[in-house]
């Protein structure tokens, strides 16, 4: 090679370096909500009595956490650091990167001041209000440009298969963003919906498949096909075998989103399309697995000494494991099963815990002492961390499961009277709670160990010194490259551009497959004539009840089985969602279905019910309300959320929004004077009138006779 | 309630063969590539990560 032609050039490793401190602190402080959201299920009176930290609003500050914080932050140092070096160029632009991090870590900020004040969406892993919405976009854009930026630059010709996964991820995140983040604003931090009912369901759960998809795997697969190589020391297990992982695993996975959504009331085709690529999914991703611990072949006897090497076998083993798991959840039968169980939180553990917990540490230890220039302080206090985070995540994970079987049996169970044996939802839920301890003690362990790894971080970068700029040279790009013959798979690499746009349409092809009949025909929602619009009242009261985020532990959902239509009455129907915006389906039940739970109690039941569950269900793990007795409900966005409504179709009379307060008082002062009647005294104006509206509104509907009820 | 779906979606069996027909065209096309590929391509390639002398954390 002509030495003449070699150019250098300087690798930034602070950018690295902030993302990778960013990546362990917020890590930290997600695992730290986890484990008090956890102990708040076994013991209620842990939510300090206060509402910011109720198990409703720590649940989504928690799961924003340790996906957007820990492991955004990771993806974002793995690839500040592995992209420059796997194209010969340092990142494109420095400032851009700079907004990049600083606006990530604002936006983080933003999400943990909003969410516990209960300004929330409730759509599971995209919580933040509508501002916070255009902030990541602009934020991720940045992101995206400045990968693009430096593939333009690149010196490398071809682009490595882990550059693939990040550009697939960059791009299909932001689809995913976008499209189901539409909503209209009403106040700064108050929106609905754009989509409702069934759209809405199933606009999130493509969204909530795909983040898991393209924000948790795909990133770090990236960062597995980079690291795991390095860290070993040795080439990749077969190249070949990652080329077809990625297209298949991009092109499958689209398709998969609606398995989150069997047995409700989502249309059957769109159920059985889930679960056959749900299932064609296996084959990539134990491509995937298989490449990364085969990549390892001759090189075991280093596993048994280096922690780097540990955690990444373990991560990929635990990659393996979920996405085996996985396809199974989403095969009917067993989804029957798994679904609104503990089933669903051991299996997302194994995956976050394991995969992309264990993957993350396993890059920061391997990456920190080489950005100090010196080794690690401790490999003894990295083993150490090592087995206390695999105990934690056994801890986790194995009492989920026995939870999540013995109570399906429990709800399953008939008496030979042909009636349940078990018809109290909470004798099932008393059962579980030493299960729900044991977790606890998991998610404590595996803090434990994370709080380790800190002060190793910290004593190895105390030992060493930082090296801000790495130098590094290579040959310019040969502007005209035109070689004859070459496969076109292989001329695609070398036009970034052209790629990104590809792995888009691969995408996208599954996405709109999916998403495009059930949002532009209306008509594949059958209305049910006495399904109306929600009271102003009522209308207030659900938008408490999303504040609250009651959704993280009450589903709306009655499924078509013996056993529930038994508990809670008449199953589900699609068209009883159509004024439902956001839809409040709910992925778990802690407590029981609330979808019938309409004038099943008297007000004055719910009103006790809030103030001190214990009083009414004695055993309950609900926490209690009090403060909704003496709150005061702020209605005077009422008229601007009502036209906001209006706008999106929901058919409120003209002129609706200037009596809206009128109606509101008068359906007050009826449920204020039902409670007086039962010896309870409470101004009209309180946050629990509008609430036990709404409660006693839900699915109360169909139960009026009218002649066009199916 | 399935059919009321698919009825009221015109042409909607053809949505998913359409995309499977692109899928597997796509994919068997990648495949064939893969298997013709020139091994020199391949070292190129999966060597990319080892490029650099940093695979030692400490440089004495």
């Amino acid at each position: 090679m002509n030495d003449a032609t070699l150019e250098r050039f300087h690798y930034d490793n602070k950018i690295v370096k902030y993302f990778g401190a960013a990546t362990i602190i917020w890590g930290v402080v997600g695992m730290l909500v986890g484990v008090i959201a956890a102990t708040q299920l076994f013991w209620p009176e842990a939510n300090l009595g206060n509402p910011y930290t109720t198990f409703g609003r720590i649940r989504p500050l928690h799961t924003n956490a340790v996906i957007f914080a820990f492991v955004g932050n990771a993806i974002f140092a793995g690839i500040y650091y592995s992209m420059p070096r796997l194209l010969k160029t340092p990142m494109w632009n420095k400032a851009l990167g700079w907004f990049h991090f600083w606006g990530w870590q604002l936006i983080i900020l933003s999400a943990a001041i909003t969410l516990p004040l209960g300004l929330t969406t409730s759509k599971e892993y995209a919580e933040l209000e509508w501002p916070i919405d255009i902030a990541i976009a602009l934020v991720w854009v940045a992101f995206g440009a400045n990968m693009i930026g430096t593939l333009i630059k690149r010196r490398e010709r071809h682009m490595y298969v882990a550059i693939w996964f990040y550009l697939a991820s960059f791009v299909t995140v932001a689809v995913l963003h976008i499209f189901n983040s539409l909503e209209l604003p009403v106040t700064f931090w108050k929106s609905y919906s754009a989509y409702a009912g069934v759209q809405d369901a199933l606009v999130q759960w493509w969204y909530g498949h795909n983040a898991v998809a393209f924000f948790l795997t795909t990133p770090f697969l990236g960062l597995m096909y980079y690291f795991l190589p390095k860290a070993a020391n040795r080439p990749v297990y077969s190249y070949k075998l990652s080329i077809v992982h990625f297209w298949s695993l991009i092109f499958i996975y689209m398709w998969a989103g609606p398995h989150h959504l069997l047995y409700t009331a989502l249309p059957e085709w769109a159920q059985v399309l889930g679960t056959i690529f749900s299932v064609m999914l296996i084959a990539p991703s134990w491509g995937g697995m298989v490449n990364g611990l085969l990549t390892l072949r001759g090189a075991w006897d280093k596993v048994r000494q280096d922690p780097v090497l540990k955690f990444m076998v373990v991560a990929v083993t635990a990659y393996g494991m979920s996405t085996f798991e996985g396809p199974m959840l989403s095969l009917k039968n067993v989804n029957a099963i798994a679904h609104y169980t503990d089933w669903i939180v051991a299996h997302v553990h194994i995956g976050g815990l394991g995969w992309n917990g264990f993957l993350t540490f396993g890059v920061l230890y391997w990456m920190w002492p080489r950005l100090f220039k010196t080794n690690i302080y401790s490999t003894k206090l990295a083993n150490t961390h090592f087995w206390i985070g695999t105990l934690g995540i056994i801890f986790y994970a194995l009492p989920m499961y026995v939870a999540a079987l013995t109570q399906f049996l429990m709800l399953k169970e008939f008496n030979d009277a042909g009636r349940l044996a078990y018809p109290n939802f909470l004798e099932t839920v008393i059962q579980i709670v030493p299960m729900y301890m044991l977790r606890a003690l998991g998610g404590l362990l595996y803090l434990a160990g994370a709080i380790i790894m800190i002060y190793n971080m910290w004593m190895t970068a105390k030992q060493g010194t930082f090296q801000e700029t790495e130098e590094d040279q290579a040959p310019a790009l040969a502007k005209a490259y035109n070689p004859a013959g070459e496969f076109w798979h292989r001329a695609w690499e070398r036009k970034p551009v052209f790629f990104t746009i590809l792995a888009t349409i691969a995408i996208a092809i599954g996405g709109v497959v999916e998403i495009i009949p059930t949002i532009l025909v209306k008509s594949n929602v059958p209305t049910i004539s006495s399904v109306k619009p929600y009271t102003p009242l009522e209308l207030e009261g659900r938008d408490l009840y999303i504040a609250n985020g009651c959704v993280g532990c009450h589903s709306q959902m009655i499924r078509p089985f013996r056993s529930e239509t038994e508990r809670y009455g008449e199953y589900s129907k699609a068209g009883e969602f159509v004024y439902d915006r956001p839809f409040l389906w709910g992925s778990k039940r802690t407590g029981p279905d609330l979808h019938r739970v309409g004038k099943k109690y008297p007000d004055s039941w719910h009103y006790h019910h809030m103030v001190d569950p214990r009083s009414m269900s004695p055993g309950s793990l609900m926490p209690p309300y009090p403060w909704m007795t003496t709150n005061e409900l702020d209605n005077s966005d009422l008229p601007a959320k009502i036209r906001t409504l209006q706008q999106l179709g929901v058919p409120y009379p003209e002129g609706f929004d200037e009596q809206a307060i009128a109606e509101y008082d008068k359906q007050a002062a009826q449920i204020v004077a039902n409670l007086k009647e039962a010896g309870v005294e409470v101004a009209s104006n309180t946050e629990i009138v509008a609430l036990i509206a709404y409660l006693q509104r839900l699915g109360t509907d169909i139960k009026q006779p009218t002649a066009s009820n199916p | 309630m399935y059919k009321e779906v698919l009825r009221s979606i015109e042409n909607i069996e053809i949505f998913p063969i359409i995309s499977l027909l692109i899928f597997v065209l796509f994919f068997l096309g990648v495949f064939l590539w893969v298997l013709r590929v020139p091994k020199s391509y391949v070292d190129h390639m999966s060597s990319l990560p080892m490029d650099e002398d940093d695979a030692k954390p400490h440089q004495s």
